[in-house]
């Protein structure tokens, strides 16, 4: 083994070379673990705030909380508008790989249709924050929480969800009455408190939803809690509640609104009921309505389709339909009348059954009677019997000016201010209007037909129904209100205030009273009554009138004959009325579109809703 | 001390006799016992994975001290086999292995897989040191560059792979083979600056995407907050927000509510700043001084130029690979994916490492007594 260089190795100073090699070493290994010590110190003392802050802000979010919409509520308290749970399927964006194969995959296990999916990938793409979990299909059954339940694990990041969704549980009848809410839209998403509505995804679309949505929505809430990378809730450390929303006792009246509605039985139409004493709206439908829960959680296109029909069951007719008023503002026109002392009440005209400009032989006004209602027709007759003739030549007496004037005074042509939104305020004609929007001047014959409550004049249900009540609480105009009181459940109710609109000068009001006496003979006098057949046999005494609004319009020698028109040409029918005549407690407008004769359609609605309102007491030993 | 009487007393007691040296085996069961404390609270509280760290513990202490049986004289004898057969393993990696992590690392035996690189951490020192046993010292210059090459072959293939981190630690156990033969400072500097002209060429021509990314992260994190850049901001917050005294054990937020990626393996680090603060962190430097000072007596004392040589680069090795672990931990080095020594779950690189320390001891309890 031994070899030349072994000899040449020179131990000593190999070691020496060594040990002096490895001090520095020592030193060096020193120096850098000094190095490390601090470099951490640096982290651990110099920095210690900024990450304890940081290690804080990883771990602990501030997560709102919803606040629990306000319910709302019949006079009786009955539920109108509640908040179920529903079972939802939901996505965490931020824990899904393939989000596009995790939908395609639910949507196979749980067999929904593609509208669920594009408004999912619409949210998707609108959201920023990369935690906040996204409904993908809302009222999941019990069959598919449970398909879902077994296959869980194949889908991180997606989860069951039991959220509060708004239900309506009497739908269709109140549809128009109530509105909806609905999933939040963009639109909508800029307009409202973002921070308040951090953790609500649904808001007023409609309605009284729309309308009372600040009350309803509530205050937000939050929760500071501990979370891990995951985005799971460990602990709450903290937590601010969130204040519901208000409930809302409405004024309408549940046995009464579905009475009306059962009453209308399918027809095109409305009804509206109201309290004169107040101006609360006592019941308001439109038919054909449509169910509110369909939109809660989105509607599908199917459905959305099936509900644009000719029919239009999404169309307020209530708040939004323009009718001529027809002969039901015809009591309106005779007060009116007798007050300014146009005409006395002993004024009477002979009806042949046509009417002539005092300077125009030609054109011919006819009376809906065609041989006329015959002679010495005074006030109490032409309201009875519905004379036009009288009116037509009341109104050329009276100029449009006046009547338009007294009539805005009943409330035709402006805006209820109901609280709902939406209305429209119909269209009151005079002189000044038609200058204004069409540029031509009035011509008599237009007032001539203003009398009768044709021509330019609109009103909607809701209008009429107010200026019914109007002569019923002998000219004090209330605005009319859905909402009686509001308040937190439990708590001290706040009862919204009777605000009277307007005050018309009845004077002494005897004529007030002749023409409300009239009005109690349309639906009594069993002889010539219009709406005599409708009333018979009541208990209550009660005061009407009714209206045939012609659509079509006929040659000045034609006759209507309902048969030969098509359904939608056929006569309007309408109705206004009040009860009891002594202390009203309900004023009534009735529309029916194309059914015909008031009296025959609209008056007979009418007296089931007034009897359903007056007559139940004796039945059910309770006050409405 | 006189290390003649010093080691006649040592050889009476039965510690001599199995060949283990109690001080290094003490100061490794502290860093170990201390490490399975921090691994328990960053594998949340799990038992099986703190039973399988056992069981790995106890097959390295096995290993351990079987190595610590075998006379250096052994080990000098087979070094230019274990090599030659790593070189070899080295390309039967680079033709045949398997991929894992997007890197080529593994080479499976017949169901065994086993990383080839491991085996070079001990062949490397090993072989430069039997180079250099029997030639006069410091060296030649046509003598240091077989060294030389001898060092980076095995490191440039193990860089291919591509494993930066354990191509560092080969290379880093022959440079000090190399430099503890008693190179002259001349040459040491004279590379060093050629190393540093050399960085920009490495950046650009050798360099993965990957690898130039970590070292772009590493000089701003904030770059891909989400992506590379997130653990070793997390590893920041973590360490960072423990303060002096620690968040106390189990209950550094970062950790158990697993915003720190990687906690119980290369980050546990994190783990043991957040939880236990700086005072934690000087206690493990400690320890681990205690290993390295042992390490460098052993060194010190060892009689032949061979064990001289792989004792200071097998304790100067395990110096650097504690630094380089904490320096990344820390944000003081680029992301290189070490464990930390001894205290990181799992790993081959746990068995190698005792392998290294039972070489230690072999070469502190096979000494003849009179060394002069």
């Amino acid at each position: 083994m031994l070899s030349r260089k072994v000899t040449l190795k020179n131990q000593f100073k190999e070691i020496a070379i060594y040990r002096n090699r490895m001090m520095v070493s020592l030193l060096i290994v020193m120096g850098l673990m000094i190095l490390l010590i601090v470099w951490v110190a640096n982290l651990q003392i110099s920095h210690y705030e900024k990450y304890r802050t940081e290690s804080d802000n990883n771990r602990i979010r501030v997560l709102p909380v919803a606040p629990t919409r306000g319910l709302i509520y019949d006079r009786n308290g009955i539920i109108l508008a509640e908040n179920r749970s529903v079972y939802s399927i939901e996505i965490v964006p931020e824990q899904v790989k393939d989000i596009e194969s995790t939908v395609q995959r639910l949507s196979q296990l749980l067999d929904f249709d593609e509208d669920d999916a594009t408004r999912f990938f619409q949210e998707l793409k609108r959201t920023r924050e990369r935690f906040k979990k996204i409904p993908l299909k809302s009222k999941l059954s019990e069959q598919q929480v449970a398909r879902f339940s077994v296959n869980r694990h194949a889908f991180p990041g997606v989860s069951i969800e039991a959220r509060l969704v708004r239900y309506y549980p009497y739908g269709e009848v109140l549809s128009h009455a109530l509105g909806y809410v609905g999933r939040i839209n963009d639109r909508e998403l800029q307009q409202i408190d973002s921070e308040n509505y951090r953790a609500t995804r649904h808001i007023g679309k409609v309605g009284l939803e729309k309308y009372y949505e600040t009350q309803l929505h509530g205050t937000i809430g939050s929760q500071r809690v501990e979370s891990d990378v995951q985005g799971r809730v460990l602990r709450v450390l903290e937590q601010q509640p969130p204040v519901a929303g208000v409930d809302l006792h409405l004024e309408l009246d549940l046995p009464l609104q579905l009475a009306a509605y059962e009453a209308l039985d399918g027809h095109r139409g409305a009804v509206v009921a109201i309290d004169p004493a107040s101006g609360g709206v006592l019941a308001l439908v439109s038919t054909p309505g449509y169910d509110p829960n369909l939109f809660v959680t989105g509607i599908s296109t199917r459905d959305y389709k099936a509900l644009l029909n000719d029919n239009r069951p999404l169309f307020n007719r209530a708040l939004r339909g323009q009718y001529s008023p027809g002969s039901t503002i015809k009591p309106h026109i005779a007060w009116l009348g007798l007050e300014s002392k146009t005409v006395s009440t002993q004024y009477s005209i002979d009806d042949n059954g046509v009417y002539f400009l005092p300077n125009d032989e030609k054109r011919r006004y006819r009376d809906w009677k065609k041989w006329g209602h015959g002679n010495s027709i005074g006030y109490r007759r032409a309201i009875i019997e519905s004379c036009d003739t009288y009116f037509y030549d009341l109104a050329y007496k009276l100029g449009i000016d006046r009547i338009a004037e007294t009539m805005s005074d009943f409330g035709f042509g402006e805006s209820t201010q109901i609280d709902m939104g939406e209305e429209v305020p119909g269209l009151m004609p005079s002189r000044a209007w038609k200058k204004g929007a069409r540029g031509v001047h009035w011509f008599p014959g237009e007032t001539v037909i203003t009398g009768i409550g044709q021509g330019y004049w609109l009103a909607t249900p809701l209008q009429i129904a107010n200026s019914a009540a109007v002569i019923a609480n002998d000219g004090v105009r209330y605005q009319l209100r859905m909402v009686k009181s509001i308040g937190l459940a439990g708590e001290q109710q706040t009862i919204l205030p009777t605000l009277a609109q307007r005050q018309i000068d009845v004077g002494d009001g005897k004529h007030f009273a002749r023409i409300q006496q009239a009005m109690k003979e349309v639906n009594h006098n069993k002889v010539i009554g219009t709406a005599r057949s409708a009333f018979l046999d009541s208990t209550y005494l009660s005061a009407g009138k009714t209206g045939t609004v012609q659509l079509f319009g006929l040659g000045e020698d034609e006759e209507y004959e309902a048969e030969n028109l098509a359904e939608r040409l056929r006569d309007n029918a309408l109705y206004i009325g009040y009860a009891p005549f002594e202390n009203p407690t309900i004023a009534v407008a009735v529309v029916v579109e194309n059914a015909g004769g008031g009296g025959s359609n609209a008056a007979p609605i009418a007296r089931k809703v007034m009897d359903q309102y007056l007559l139940r007491s004796t039945e059910q030993g309770e006050q409405p | 001390m006189s290390s003649a009487s010093h080691t006649h007393k040592e050889r009476q007691s039965l510690a001599w006799r199995l060949h283990i040296d109690v001080p290094l085996l003490a100061s490794l069961l502290i860093v170990v016992a201390f490490g399975l404390m921090v691994l328990y609270s960053a594998g949340g509280e799990s038992e099986s994975l703190m039973y399988r760290q056992i069981t790995r513990l106890g097959m390295g202490l096995v290993v351990m001290l079987v190595m610590a049986q075998l006379p250096p004289r052994f080990y000098q004898k087979w070094a230019p086999v274990l090599y030659s057969a790593g070189i070899l393993l080295l390309f039967a990696v680079l033709l045949f292995g398997d991929k894992g992590k997007g890197a080529q690392r593994w080479l499976d035996l017949g169901g065994f897989r086993f990383q080839p690189s491991e085996i070079m951490k001990l062949a490397v020192p090993l072989m430069v040191a039997w180079f250099f046993s029997e030639r006069v010292l410091p060296a030649r210059k046509r003598e240091l560059l077989i060294a030389v090459v001898i060092v980076f072959v095995p490191t440039l293939l193990i860089l291919t792979q591509p494993d930066l981190g354990t191509s560092l630690l080969i290379a880093s156990s022959g440079i000090f083979a190399i430099y503890l033969s008693g190179v002259s400072w001349r040459i040491i500097f004279g590379f060093s600056l050629a190393g540093i002209i050399y960085a920009p060429v490495h950046w650009f021509f050798v360099m993965r995407d990957y690898q130039r990314e970590r070292v772009l992260v590493y000089l701003d994190p904030e770059r891909d907050p989400l992506g590379s850049g997130y653990h070793i901001i997390q590893s920041k917050i973590a360490i960072g927000s423990g303060g002096v005294s620690g968040k106390g054990w189990l209950q550094g937020t970062q950790s158990q509510l697993e915003f720190l990626p990687e906690r119980s393996t290369d980050f546990i680090f994190a783990v043991l700043g957040e939880e236990f603060g700086l005072m934690g962190v000087i206690l493990l430097l400690i320890m681990y001084l205690l290993v390295i000072a042992r390490g460098i007596y052993i060194g010190v004392q060892a009689q032949q130029t061979f064990a001289r040589l792989l004792a200071g680069a097998i304790v100067l090795t395990f110096f650097i690979y504690l630094f380089v672990n904490i320096g990344m931990v820390t944000g003081l080095l680029p992301v290189v994916g070490l464990p930390l020594p001894l205290v990181s779950y799992g790993g081959t690189s746990m068995v190698t490492l005792m392998a290294g320390f039972g070489m230690l001891m072999s070469i502190h309890t096979h000494r003849k007594l009179v060394p002069h």
